[in-house]
């Protein structure tokens, strides 16, 4: 089994990005947000950006290693790199295109990704995820050791996404190979990979599988990428609690330990609705209007002053939910997790 | 106030009209005085014979000159950045602004007799002014940067992303070059070669400088239409009637060219843009 491991420092415009990741047969998600120097990561491993200092192997291959001066050109490192806007090439066939990286596996890659009955289509004809299925078969063709994917589902409708990112995992599943893929979304790199890495100023923040991040964002930055609510006030104890003020005044209750400038992270599945204050477990009690209702899927997100909560669209029915509506939101204190504000969030 | 209002489109149509009457007047003077079966006839004169030949031989071997050196150039210029890029691609660009007649002392200043190599030249036996050669290196010269300038734009103009993936599925520089970038920018290469060679085909300055005026060897058309227009004014008429006809031709083929590779409405823009990021 290939290990891929890069440790790399690359200069950026306003900072250095600066990563070390080892990989083997699973797939690694980098998320972070646009101009984080994600996509500048599976650049320099293709060869295509020359890191000022660091060393990546596959394996026993060196491919870049700047105290020994060895950088292999891109043509000379087996990687399949599939790019943001899939970057087909025009004046070729679909067939041609997939048999531009290897000819021997052509038919076979047509017809695994469903491809076979466009074959003689050029790329200007395709729509996205079909575009997208001949960048992969075309990446494939070479008979890569690592692949390679670059904001996969960015170019794609919402509709078409659902199904090409579930293709897509079983894929990843099927190939053994280490992957790494970028996406600055939260729920697209935890549905495909096994771990997702957290980058933030060309930094890695955390790197764990999606479980763990969901529990233990390491800062406010990840709670928020994972979909958390953040809010941020002052902690002191409060017997065996912490009592945290909110800037607006609100109260909340936790049990997590914390003191000082925090933020609480709170998930929108943890927080039910009600149209008065319940007399159950839950510590804290938001009373407030709502001021947004979005539907997604069979549930519905629910804004209440600047919580987000989410309720099955039944429950939302139930309760007769309308903006402007007068709720409750309320969550145990157990369901909460203090973040210390000491650095910017 | 109408009438104030219908001043502006008027002064456009006016303007246009005398524009266009301005062009086309010396071109229906030329078929006026010779008609078409004359022109025909002329073809067969010696002097006009001999100068279409040379004219086509010199033309063709400076075309495929200009594309030989000049596509390596324009891909170099338009790939790589590197100190002094600018002046190199201003230096490319030099002779559309030289007055052809200073293009033909500068060659001459080169390669003459007594020119910068022309002892070294001797040495080996080679003298090039007043021949064929020197009538290729004329038109070489002058039309050269109509194509390396447009050339240079349409490398620049392919997609970066398309370059990197060839790159990453394995080809190297050279097949990517032969494989996605000459393609992608064929068109505006075909652009550039066409406008190049109409440029030489009536190239006249710098070739009297260089290389004379002499039937059958270095004599072209257009020199022969200098040549002629003294003595005998019809055949440099259908010399000037047959490179009317050759230029029209040429400019048409371009047009629907463009046209079948893009929605451009007029001729491609000569100018290389210089971009230094």
């Amino acid at each position: 089994m290939d290990i891929l491991s890069v440790d790399i420092t690359v200069p950026l415009r306003s900072y250095a990005l600066e990563l070390k990741l080892e990989t083997g047969q699973t797939t690694v998600a980098l998320v972070g947000p646009s101009g984080a120097g994600k996509s500048t990561v599976l650049r320099a491993i293709a060869g295509l950006v020359h890191p000022s200092r660091g060393t990546i192997t596959l394996g026993d291959q060196v491919w870049f290693a700047s105290d020994q001066r060895i950088d292999l050109p891109p043509e000379d490192r087996p990687v399949g790199l599939v790019f943001q806007e899939y970057a087909l090439f025009p004046h070729m066939t679909v067939r041609r295109n997939v048999s531009y990286g290897g000819k021997e596996r052509v038919d076979e890659l047509l017809e695994r990704l469903r491809i076979a009955d466009l074959a003689d289509a050029k790329p200007g004809g395709l729509s996205g995820g079909e575009r997208q299925r001949v960048a992969l078969a075309r990446a494939l063709a070479r008979g890569p050791r690592v692949l390679l994917l670059d904001e996969p589902l960015s170019a794609l409708d919402a509709h078409t996404k659902a199904t090409v990112r579930a293709e897509l995992r079983e894929l990843l599943h099927e190939l053994e190979l280490p992957a790494l893929l970028v996406t600055h979304d939260f729920e697209d790199a935890a549905v495909l990979a096994d771990r997702v890495g957290v980058i933030v100023d060309g930094r890695l923040v955390q790197l764990d599988t999606p479980a763990k991040l969901v529990s233990s964002p390491a800062n406010p930055f990840v709670a928020r990428l994972t979909g958390a609510n953040l809010l941020e006030g002052n902690a002191r104890r409060f017997g065996d609690l912490a009592e945290v003020v909110l800037d607006d005044g609100t109260m909340l209750y936790s049990t997590d330990p914390g003191r000082g400038r925090v933020g609480v992270v709170i998930y929108p599945w943890e927080i039910t609705i009600s149209r008065s204050t319940p007399a159950d477990s839950a510590l804290n009690h938001v009373a407030g209007s709502v001021t947004s209702l979005v539907t997604v899927d069979n549930r519905v997100r629910v804004q209440v002053g600047q919580l987000t909560a989410e309720t099955s669209t039944e429950s939302a029915e139930r309760l007769g939910l309308a903006e402007g509506a007068q709720v409750v939101a309320s969550f145990k204190a157990t369901a909460t997790r203090l973040l210390p504000l000491g650095e910017t969030a | 106030m109408a009438v104030r209002r219908a001043l502006f489109p008027l002064g456009l149509v006016v303007a246009a009209l005398i524009s266009g009457a301005f062009l086309l007047l010396p071109l229906i003077a030329i078929f006026t005085r010779v008609p078409l079966a004359t022109l025909v006839d002329q073809l067969g004169s010696g002097v006009v014979k001999d100068a279409l030949v040379v004219s086509l031989k010199t033309t063709l071997i400076a075309q495929a000159a200009i594309l030989l050196f000049g596509t390596p150039t324009a891909y170099l210029l338009a790939t790589r950045r590197f100190r002094g890029r600018a002046f190199a691609i201003t230096l490319v660009e030099l002779p559309l602004v030289l007055p052809p007649a200073v293009a033909g002392i500068g060659l001459l200043a080169a390669f003459g007799r007594v020119g910068l190599l022309g002892s070294t030249l001797q040495a080996f036996g080679i003298e090039i002014p007043f021949t064929q050669t020197a009538v290729v290196m004329a038109v070489a010269f002058v039309a050269s940067p109509l194509y390396v300038r447009q050339a240079i734009a349409s490398f620049e103009a392919v997609d970066q992303s398309l370059v990197d993936a060839s790159r990453t599925l394995g080809a190297g520089q050279a097949r990517t070059f032969a494989r996605i970038a000459l393609p992608l920018a064929s068109g505006g290469l075909a652009s550039g070669a066409a406008l190049a060679f109409a440029r030489g085909l009536g190239e006249f300055g710098a070739t009297i400088m260089f290389a004379g005026s002499f039937q059958g060897v270095t004599q072209t058309l257009p020199l022969a239409i200098y040549a002629e227009f003294e003595s005998k004014f019809e055949v440099a008429l259908a010399i000037g009637g047959l490179l009317v006809i050759i230029s029209a031709l040429l400019l048409l083929a371009l047009k629907i060219r463009l046209g079948w590779t893009s929605s451009r409405s007029t001729s491609p823009f000569l100018f290389a843009p210089t971009r230094s990021s």
